[in-house]
């Protein structure tokens, strides 16, 4: 089996296809999170939604990971309908498919960094081991530290595991890297690009920070609730190359 | 819909021009509002029972001082066989005698209309026109009895209701061996029964036993009693001794066959009422107590634990220029609340669960007037001692909050370390999922926090045993003592000692199917210091209806040549057994010997003593005599036995062992059950409040690690696991401490089962620690539902971003 991806200039199945996606949250003055948002994904692909703070980013990663309902439009995930599906169908659409990475870890501090990918890899269909996982982002040696006896990067690291050891088809990082420093944060990317390269996982990655655009096949620049611009990059840096 | 309300709340609260830190106090609230409740709650029972138990207390406590005061209820009493009236004068100049008074006290059989049984009258002389000197009437209608109408009665109010008579209506009795009809001119209530008791009855029965006042002439007359008397009562001056005086009126009425004098504390209705009164005083010392210290201990985990989640808040606050003082001022306040809520229901719930008490009370003692009324001093004192538990509760997360530097408070929080442990080891060795380790992780990472919630717990679990077990103890009082020991039908006990041929007499009454001879005879009893006034029964070989039992509840035969007595009685007199005592026998010719102790035995109620019935008969220097028979009654012809007994002459009264049995029930129902019904409840309470809290506070810790599971692809279901598992191991290991806990605080409450009258053994049933345990499964499951909506209402996206 090859782990490494042709070029994605090639058509690819889609991964996600939304349509016209809006989210209002209702109130006195409602607020338009997404205003009629259209994407496409494709297998194996790394995308970075670029935007500043408040740009609805966030909203429109919480809808694709099923945490979240649009409150128009539609969504598919491999051509199945993920805006029709109720409450016990979103935890399994997330438990078999979906990979988070969030920016404050989430990891639970009673578990060990072994238990806490073991978590994941208890409730899914075709794992690999929590050690295995932990591997692949560098933590072989760190297996039974608590959290709290893990520096950030590596309790970052650590949440990506979890976020892979069941092999998901996407990865969702919402700001994988907000709070970390740039030496910590590449190696943390490091993570996440493997995990793309070697799993063929469509990988989305939220960030304010522009200079993580050049790592990705596609950018998606967010603004005011919409996309205002899809590019592709010709040439796709690694992460150790980037500076911020 | 709640978020409206909510709204409109703080809408409400800005308008009315409150601080901020007030409106931030009033979402704390809301927010807590379960956890609130729930400290109220308890903080609400604790009060109520302790401003009813009080306040009963002092209405009954009030009513009985006033009772006794404006109807002059004696000091002392003494029977006699027969004195002359001319004794009065050296009975009025006994040194310390305020006022004395002569009359005639004799029990009758009645024959009440619509009852088969006969009932027993206790007749009293009173002065023809005029109320007694001592131990006065209430009138609640009709008049005085009058010169010269020699039927008319005045008969005890609870007698007359009991029978549903009236005014106008005749009672017909067998007095002195001659059927009367005496006509009811006046009901009345008296101090000197409060609480009717016929002698032998362990219980008051209104049907079957009554008091009525007759003229002392006519009384006199029908007794053969003119010029004389049989009874003095007397109230003694200020400052004077009552032993001397017991003394002296022993020594005048010797010749005149006295039975021996005594003071309130031998007079069965005051001994009766003061018993209740200390033990509504010690009730009411331990339980509400129990519940501040509940209340206490759940505030201060509630506000330590919302100290520690608004640190940051508190940094700024203080960051901001507020004081240390505004920010504890500010926590205070939610206690205050808190506490002033459960104050306020408490006052309330006390005063109407006081009334329902006092209510209850006034079916076994018979005031002319008892109300619950409010007590200022009981409002204060629960007020107080409310506040108290608030500040002890929340004293320490106050000092916990002013203590916090905004420099510290503003960085983000330690993260909570955990350590493999010996027993997290041990975890890894088994194939135990993930949701579980973290169960037992957090049980384990914070034991002080897990024995705190375990012992909220177990004390629910070991409260509801201990107040419970009552009722064991009292189904086994029942079964040993109604079905073991008073086997008999009836009893049925003459005027005077008869020769023993009666038994005959009696055996060959319509329906009797066995007999058993009954001879007591009153006594002083003397070991060294101590004097004990009891009686001894003579008891036959072989008893078949009325059995002394031993400690094993197999009968036993009587002592030969000695006397046994029971351990209530051997504990006062401190004798053990081969220990001589001497008896002063009280009556007839009043002999004074010397016998050994051969038989220390257990009794349960009506303590006695006990010998060999031709010893008894020998000491008294008289042939075969019985002042008694026990019978065994055919159910079929049990009408006719009566019929034939109420026809009797000298028959002074029959006690029914099945009617005692079931007025010992009815009463149980009226008081015990309702008491151990609130426990019960209380309890419950607890365990509700302590598991509610204890889930509540890890949910709000671990809302953000569950929610991420929730995001994980974890179900709703799995996530309630690992929350609620916590709650579930805390609450099995509860269960087994709260039931040895349990027996514990039963030991410690059984003194409750001991008063002069009776010695309840301690028994806790099986039954009883399975309704325990699952009274506290049932109210934990129900806290965890409560729960569960919460975890199931977790906002999977909020918790992404913030940190806590």
């Amino acid at each position: 089996m090859s782990l490494a991806r042709p070029s994605p200039a090639a058509p690819h199945p889609e991964t996600f296809r939304a349509v016209g996606l809006t989210k209002t949250y209702p109130g006195e003055t409602p607020v338009h999170a997404l205003r009629g948002v259209n994407l496409e994904m494709y297998e194996g692909e790394l995308v970075v939604l670029l935007g500043p703070s408040g740009s609805g980013k966030s909203t429109l990663l919480n809808i694709l990971g099923g945490l979240d309902q649009p409150t128009s439009g539609q969504f598919f995930f491999r051509g199945r309908n993920v805006t029709a599906m109720g409450p016990r169908e979103l935890t399994l659409y997330r438990r078999d498919n979906v990979g988070f990475v969030f920016q404050f870890y989430n990891l639970i501090p009673s578990l060990t960094a072994r238990e806490n990918v073991a978590l994941v890899t208890e409730i899914a269909t075709n794992p690999m081991t929590p050690d295995e996982a932990l591997t692949m982002v560098g933590l072989g040696h760190r297996l039974d530290h608590f959290p709290a006896q893990l520096s950030g990067g590596e309790q970052q690291r650590v949440a990506i595991a979890r976020a892979i050891a069941k092999r998901p088809s996407v990865l969702l990082c919402d700001e994988p890297t907000g709070a970390l420093d740039s030496k910590t944060g590449i190696v943390v990317l490091q993570a996440i690009v493997r995990a793309n390269q070697e799993l063929g996982t469509t990988t989305a990655v939220i960030t304010h920070n522009a200079v993580m655009a050049s790592m990705a096949d596609r950018v998606m620049r967010f603004a005011d609730g919409q996309i205002v611009s899809i590019e592709r990059n010709a040439k796709k840096l690694r992460p150790e190359e980037l500076t911020w | 819909m709640v978020s409206a309300v909510r709204l409109r709340l703080l809408k409400l609260s800005m308008s009315m021009g409150l601080s901020v830190l007030n409106v931030k106090l009033l979402r704390d609230l809301w927010r807590l509002l379960g956890q609130a409740l729930a400290i109220a709650a308890v903080v609400a029972a604790g009060v109520a029972l302790l401003v009813a138990t009080y306040g009963c207390l002092a209405s009954l406590q009030l009513s009985k001082d006033a009772f006794y005061e404006r109807y002059r209820f004696a000091d002392v009493w003494a029977s006699v066989k027969r004195a002359p009236n001319s004794l009065m004068e050296k009975l009025q100049n006994i040194p310390g005698i305020a006022t004395v008074e002569t009359r005639i006290v004799v029990d009758v059989t009645l024959d009440i209309a619509g009852m088969a049984e006969p009932a027993r009258g206790r007749m009293i002389s009173i002065p023809e026109g005029a109320t007694p000197l001592l131990n006065g009437i209430e009138l609640r209608e009709g008049r005085l009895v009058e010169l010269g109408r020699p039927s008319e009665v005045i008969v005890s109010e609870s007698f007359v209701r009991a029978h549903g008579l009236t005014l106008g209506d005749s009672i017909s009795a067998n007095i002195n061996g001659k059927k009367r009809t005496l006509d009811i001119v006046g009901i009345g209530l008296t101090p000197e029964y409060v609480y009717a008791l016929a002698a032998g009855q362990i219980m008051p029965d209104d049907k079957r036993f009554g008091v009525m006042w007759m003229g002392r002439e006519a009384l006199a007359a029908a007794f053969d009693l003119d010029e004389a008397f049989n009874n003095v009562t007397a109230t003694l001056l200020h400052g004077a001794v009552e032993a001397d005086v017991l003394q002296r009126l022993d020594t005048i009425l010797k010749p005149y066959g006295g039975v021996g004098a005594y003071g309130r504390k031998d007079q069965i209705s005051d001994f009766f009422l003061t018993n209740e009164l200390a033990q509504l005083a010690s009730s009411g010392a331990i339980a509400p107590p129990i519940f501040l210290a509940v209340a206490a201990f759940l505030l201060n985990i509630v506000i330590t634990r919302l100290v520690s989640t608004e640190r940051e808040q508190i940094g700024l606050l203080k960051a901001f220029g507020y004081t240390d003082w505004d920010v504890g001022v500010q926590y205070m306040k939610l206690v205050a609340t808190v506490v002033g809520l459960g104050l306020a229901l408490g006052l309330w719930g006390g005063v109407v669960f006081g009334e329902s008490m006092t209510d209850m009370y006034t079916q076994y003692f018979k005031f002319p007037l008892l109300a619950y009324s409010v007590n200022p001093t009981v409002f204060a004192v629960a007020a107080l001692v409310s506040i108290l538990a608030g500040v002890i509760g929340g004293l320490s997360a106050v000092r916990q909050a002013i203590g916090l530097s905004p420099a510290v408070a503003m960085a983000p929080p330690v993260p909570t370390t955990f350590k493999r442990t010996r027993f997290t080891h041990l975890l890894t060795r088994f194939r135990i999922s993930q949701p579980t380790r973290m169960i037992f992780r957090h049980v384990t990472r914070w034991p002080a926090r897990t024995a705190m919630t375990v012992a909220g717990i177990s004390f629910s679990v070991a409260l509801l045993i201990a107040s419970m077990f009552f009722l064991d103890s009292v189904g086994k009082v029942i079964a040993v003592y109604f079905y073991q020991s008073e086997r008999q039908t009836m009893t049925v006990t003459f005027v005077e000692p008869r020769g023993a041929g009666v038994e005959e007499e009696i055996l060959r009454m319509p329906g009797v199917l066995a007999t058993q001879p009954v001879r007591s005879v009153a006594a002083k009893l003397h070991h060294g210091p101590h004097t004990k006034r009891t009686g001894v029964n003579g008891l036959v070989m072989n008893a078949d209806l009325n059995r002394l039992l031993g400690s094993d509840e197999k009968p036993l035969d009587p002592p030969i040549g000695g006397i046994a007595l029971a351990e209530h009685i051997a504990d006062e007199l401190h004798v053990k057994v081969g220990d001589v005592i001497t008896i002063e026998v009280l009556q007839e010719r009043r002999p004074v010997v010397d016998v050994p102790v051969t038989q220390i035995v257990k009794q349960y109620l009506g303590f006695s003593t006990f010998m060999h019935i031709d010893e008894i008969n020998r000491m008294m220097n008289e042939g075969p005599t019985v002042t008694g028979i026990h019978l065994l009654a055919d159910a079929n012809h049990v009408d006719e036995l009566y019929t034939k007994l109420k026809n009797t002459p000298l028959v002074a009264g029959v006690a029914l062992v099945e009617a005692a049995l079931k007025s010992f029930q009815e009463t149980l129902e009226g008081t015990m059950y309702v008491m151990i019904g609130f426990y019960v409840g209380f309890s419950s309470l607890i365990a509700f409040g302590v598991a509610y809290n204890s889930a509540r506070i890890a949910l709000s810790e671990r809302a953000r690690a569950l929610a991420s599971l929730r995001v994980l692809g974890f179900t709703r279901e799995e996530v309630a696991y690992i929350l609620l598992g916590e709650l579930g191991v805390q609450t099995l290991l509860a269960l087994p401490v709260g039931c040895l806990f349990g027996v514990g605080l039963a030991y410690a409450m059984s003194p409750m089962l001991k008063t002069d009258m009776y010695d309840f053994p301690m028994v806790i049933n099986d039954a009883t620690y399975g309704v325990s345990v699952l009274a506290v499964l049932v109210s934990s499951v129900v806290c965890a539902l409560l729960v569960r909506r919460r975890v199931y209402g977790l906002d999977l996206v909020s918790v992404l971003k913030t940190r806590e």
